[in-house]
């Protein structure tokens, strides 16, 4: 009943294949963003852009970059967190390099490094799947922790190794640094994975989407009906490592503030995984809900006890955090395995017969 | 099908319900002073003996005085797990409660907050970790890092080594292994240590620790056993310390030669390697043992009336100590702030003018009912650590036990260095926010 | 340049020779962490062989059950009858994750069976803190009569160094690993074993029970992580910072195949002793501290060359 494609006629291929093609799905994208661009900065505190929504942004790139490659291409890596270090160091160069360029120019050309980075490591791609290859992008993550590190020329030879964000304008008005306003940083942060998203679902839509999960389905079929595996594999690589070295960079500049090896460890990788799995393997949206899930269940675990007025000591309600996370974990797999996106499609399909059963 | 419901209603309930109500109200007419801790994790170990002591120190004060001059203090912990996000998370979290002082215990996390200080007016008290250089005042009005830095206790580690040596001349030709845990708080020292080593003629070798490798040093002790280094200093953290002296034990390192920086020297860290350990070294600056007349109130009026999760036995120990010290330290810049104000209830902003002007006489030690618990510390506008002097204790198989009188450090080596950084570290964050904050008069 | 080649590819070996005690004892020190990595191993391939599922909580299981071990101790509970009661507790989680994780997820993918490891390894570790806090536990050695000390052996005038605790180690691992090998190659539970490994759908037919099975293996992997949390437990402390140390479980596994019992203990040692010497001779050259990706490096060199690992089983792909 409210979610109903009945009467929307498609009159050219270019209407069918478009990227919204349901009515519904147009007004509620626009909806979303309206709220997202406007509603959220009018109306959110700074400890929930802080360090709910500017992080969730961050994580929801990642994810979406992992995704590519692990739900569309099914290459399974786990080393994310290692990519968006060089994503987040390679920004800090280049911001030391060029000091004049517009900082989201630096940010997106980040990416590229991490691109490069991602698809030498994703060279043994051809000759290992599955696991194998899980492990194998292990040492891309260590590898990667230990060169942030030894290599001092990264971080500018900084005496405590780390990076510390340069203060940064925009139109006069500050957008990295500690002056910058949260609102800001949430502004640039939503732009720039708004803009990577929607090229992300133009990219599925295509030739290279299609040969991606053609690959994911079966590879052995992919190559005989002529797609070139190696190339393929590579460039999914590659992409996603662009999605995650912006990301990376997105956390240090709009986020933290400051990063040093640590940041970028196999935690990092492990948990961007969860929220690609949670949220959907395979779907752009599940990639936003896992990341939602999974950086804000935590914080509403530990706010819990104190907003109901109990008083409990922190590190029990860490503890227990640990414990309910991991039960919801297991409970929502053996519930959904699909992850949260097939949640939204049998939704979708409730609101369309709605009030009716079937 | 009921349960399916259930949980897809506790998902969703999740991500909608992320408009958390980011502040509990705290009262208007309290001192807040949230104190980040790390209870969890894989520095867990280093970690509860020092939040228990702050955080006992502070409900001693509540219980015995009714608070910091009539007004109460509000304690909140915040879990870090040593994670520079979850600090950054802490910190947002209690930013806009006003706290008086943020106090980070880890390194990544202190670095991580010293731009945002200025910006919202709220004092850093790091002691004696995170940032050498922002010992610098004029650079760093709003962090404060006393008693002393990474690199006064590195110049006092190699006073200690000379003085054993028989002084600075026979340090020529000897070689100084450094074990040390491979992120910022380990680099920091290299560089000091590296000037010495020209200065006086020695050499270093370095042995790194990784994170992920903190409890599997085994190759590394075998290069310190090819290279055979005649004084083994270590900075090292969390689950380090005792495989590190567990390995040096085991490779039959001579321990009264291997010696560890002030984070290196909990009880936790010697006992595992049962009586391999005795005659390993560490640098103090705080007094071990719960012979205080303030310890006695914590335990009279905290401990054993319940408020406290602190663990019989752990009470005088290094650590727990070390936590009573941070807590000592910041009660006395509180008491300042209000003193040079003469508000009672004190903001931020006060409590950096109170750490300004912050002096602990022999004296005054004594008044807090922890005589010689620590050596004097002067704070002033300049220089915001003081650069105490720290003293070496020896692990006797059960204990620690003071070995050696009170070090200064080499300030005259120390102090250029701690200006070239903050100037290094000023010209690479350009903008950074000039001085504005007026100076006060010590005096009062 | 030419120094670089020398320092790479001579230099080296010239101090092998020079010092044949410390290149013995470099590889004493390699073939003790391989044996407990390849410890940490078995337990991922036992489960992967009888369930497909990657377990990821191998690692906080090792520390699970040295706490519980440590914890009850700490209790007032005698060494041994704490050692029983730990035994119990991990039978009991066996029973647990078979009841409430595998048997709603069976025929998942294997990444849904990974995540759920996830899960329950966030479990363990927030009921493991809860129940004994997060500081760190000594070992119960001496409780549990664990040899202490160490035997030294001169050699061309130095000495090779063998700790007592070490010996033990190679010895218990060995043992498991014959006691393991006799259950699954010379019994009936180790017949079913390797045919649901096969093929599930088999097994179920020709009425092997897969509920039992899978308590088996999970509660022989609990064993096996109980001994390597004492072991390691005993070279360090307990803390839940060892559960960082079973990552390096993983290029063993990749280099030994992830369901070959022999492939683990191999891979373990070429893993243990491979980064022991490369970080002992090599390492100084790239500022030290490269034991932590080394391990990955030679495995992925391995697996260019056999992309099943060394006793992995050949996948053949049909279309």
């Amino acid at each position: 009943m409210f979610y109903r494609e009945v009467g929307q006629y498609k009159t050219s291929y270019a209407a069918d294949e478009a990227l919204f093609p349901i009515l519904q799905d147009k007004i509620g994208i626009a909806v979303i963003l309206l709220v997202a661009f406007v509603g959220v900065p009018l109306t959110a505190s700074n400890f929930t852009l802080d360090s709910i929504l500017i992080p969730i942004l961050v994580f929801s790139l990642a994810a979406t970059g992992l995704n590519l490659l692990t739900g569309y291409t099914g290459l399974l890596s786990l080393g994310s967190a290692g990519f968006m270090g060089v994503g987040a160091y390679a920004c800090y160069k280049l911001a030391t390099f060029f000091p004049g360029v517009n900082i989201v120019v630096l940010i997106l050309c980040s990416g590229f490094f991490a691109a490069a980075v991602g698809s030498v490591f994703g060279l043994p791609s051809l000759r290992i799947k599955g696991f194998y290859l899980a492990v194998a992008t292990l040492a891309a993550q260590f590898f990667l922790s230990w060169c942030f590190i030894r290599v001092a020329w990264l971080y500018n030879y900084n005496v405590s190794a780390s990076i510390e964000v340069p203060t940064k304008t925009l139109f006069g008005l500050p957008v990295t640094g500690p002056t910058a306003t949260p609102v800001t940083r949430y502004l640039i942060a939503l732009s720039i994975v708004a803009l990577l998203t929607l090229l992300a679902a133009n990219l599925m839509r295509g030739r290279i989407g299609r040969a991606w999960m053609a690959v994911r389905d079966m590879d052995l079929a992919a190559e005989l009906i002529g797609i070139r595996l190696y190339q393929t594999k590579l460039l999914a690589f590659a992409v996603s490592s662009f999605y995650c070295g912006v990301a990376g960079a997105m956390m240090v500049f709009l986020w933290l503030g400051n990063a040093e090896s640590e940041s970028f460890n196999i935690n990092q990788s492990f948990l961007i995984l969860f929220m690609v799995i949670i949220g959907g393997l395979g779907s752009l949206l599940g990639s936003f809900l896992g990341a939602a899930l999974i950086w804000g269940l935590p914080i509403v675990l530990r706010a819990a006890p104190a907003y109901f007025g109990i008083r409990i000591q922190s590190a029990t309600v860490e503890q227990s955090t640990f414990v309910i996370l991991g039960v919801l974990i297991i409970l929502f797999l053996i519930v959904e395995p699909h992850g949260l996106a097939r949640l939204w499609q049998i939704g979708k399909q409730k609101l369309r017969v709605w009030p009716f059963p079937y | 099908m009921r349960l399916k419901k259930l949980v897809l209603g506790a998902a969703l309930a999740g991500v909608v319900g992320v408009a958390v109500p980011a502040s509990q109200a705290v009262a208007q007419d309290t001192l807040f002073v949230p104190l980040f801790t790390y209870r969890t994790g894989p520095f867990a170990n280093s970690g509860i003996p020092i939040a228990n002591g702050m955080h006992d120190y502070l409900n001693m004060l509540n219980a015995r005085d009714g608070g910091i001059g009539g007004v109460k203090i509000v304690v909140q912990e915040c879990e870090t797990g040593y994670k520079n996000e979850k600090g950054v998370e802490c910190y947002d979290s209690v930013k806009s409660k006003h706290p008086l002082v943020i106090t980070p215990y880890s390194t990544g996390i202190t670095l991580a907050l010293i731009p945002k200080a200025s910006v919202d007016q709220i004092p850093i008290f790091s002691m004696a970790y995170g940032l050498s250089a922002s010992a610098v005042g004029a650079d760093f009005p709003w962090i404060f890092n006393p008693p002393a830095t990474y690199w006064d206790g590195m110049s006092i580690v190699l006073k200690y080594i000379a003085q054993k040596e028989g002084g600075f001349d026979k340090l020529k030709g000897k070689t100084l292994g450094y074990i040390y845990f491979d992120g910022g708080y380990g680099l920091e020292p290299i560089p000091l240590l590296d000037q010495l080593a020209k200065d006086y003629g020695f050499s270093v070798k370095k042995y790194p620790v990784p994170p992920a490798e903190m409890q599997n040093q085994s190759g590394l002790w075998l290069s310190v056993r090819r290279d055979r280094p005649d004084w083994m200093i270590m900075w090292g953290w969390g689950a380090m310390n005792p495989t590190a002296v567990q390995e040096a034990a085991k490779t039959g390192y001579r321990m009264d030669h291997f010696i560890g920086v002030w984070w290196s020297g909990s009880e936790d860290d010697a006992r595992p390697a049962g009586a391999g350990a005795k005659g390993y070294l560490s640098l103090n600056f705080n007094a071990v043992g719960p012979n205080y007349p303030a310890i006695k109130d914590i335990e009279k009026d905290v401990i054993a009336k319940g408020n406290s999760q602190t663990p019989k036995g752990m009470v005088g120990e290094n650590f727990y100590n070390r936590g009573v010290m941070n807590s000592a330290i910041i009660a006395e810049a509180i008491r300042h702030a209000q003193k040079l104000t003469g508000k009672k209830v004190v903001d931020g902003a006060d409590v950096r003018r109170g750490f300004e002007t912050l002096q602990i006489s022999e004296q005054r030690w004594k008044e807090l009912g922890l005589p010689g618990f620590a050596s004097p510390i002067d704070v002033s506008c300049q220089d915001h650590n003081g650069h105490h002097a720290a003293y070496v204790q020896q692990w006797d198989g059960s204990k620690w036990v003071k070995v050696s009188d009170w070090i200064t450090p080499m300030k005259d080596k120390v102090l250029p260095l701690a200006y070239a950084a903050a100037k290094d570290y000023v010209s690479k964050n350009q903008p950074w926010p000039k001085r504005n904050e007026a100076c006060d008069d010590k005096t009062l | 340049m030419m120094h670089l080649l020398y320092s790479i590819f001579v230099d080296p070996f010239v101090q092998m020779g020079a010092a044949p005690d410390l290149l013995a004892q470099t590889l004493w020190e390699g073939l003790v962490s391989g044996i407990l990595y390849s410890l940490i191993a078995l337990g991922f391939v036992l489960i992967f062989k009888a369930s497909g599922v990657f377990n990821f909580a191998q690692g906080i299981m090792v520390v699970f059950s040295a706490l519980t071990l440590v914890g009850l101790n700490e209790h007032g509970v005698p060494a041994y009858l704490a050692l029983a009661i730990t035994l119990v507790v991990m039978l009991g989680l066996a029973f647990a994750v078979e009841r409430v994780i595998l048997r709603p997820l069976v025929n998942q993918p294997e990444i849904i069976l990974f995540m759920a490891t996830f899960g329950l390894t966030y479990f363990l570790i927030g009921v493991g803190e809860l129940i004994f806090g997060g500081d760190p536990k000594v070992m119960i050695s001496d409780q549990l009569r664990l040899p202490s000390g160490s035997y030294r052996i001169p050699m061309a005038g130095g000495y090779v160094q063998m700790q007592k605790i070490d010996i033990a180690a190679t010895v218990i691992a060995s043992l498991m690993v014959a006691a393991l090998a006799i259950l699954f190659n010379r019994t009936r539970i180790g017949r079913a074993l390797r045919a649901v490994a096969d093929s599930h759908r088999a097994a179920l037919s020709v009425g092997i029970s897969l509920e039992q099975i899978w308590v088996i293996v999970w509660f022989a992997a609990g064993v096996v992580a109980l001994a390597t949390g004492i072991m390691w437990g005993a070279r360090s402390n307990v803390s839940f910072a060892l559960q960082i140390i079973a990552l390096k479980a993983l290029p063993v596994l990749i280099l030994g195949g992830f369901t070959s019992i022999p492939g683990a203990i191999i891979g373990g040692i070429i893993i243990g002793v491979g980064e022991k010497m490369g970080e002992f001779y090599w390492g100084p050259l790239f500022g030290s501290g490269i034991e932590s990706w080394l391990a990955y490096v030679i495995a992925l060199v391995f697996l260019l060359f056999r992309p099943q690992g060394l006793f992995g089983e050949r996948i053949i792909e049909r279309l």
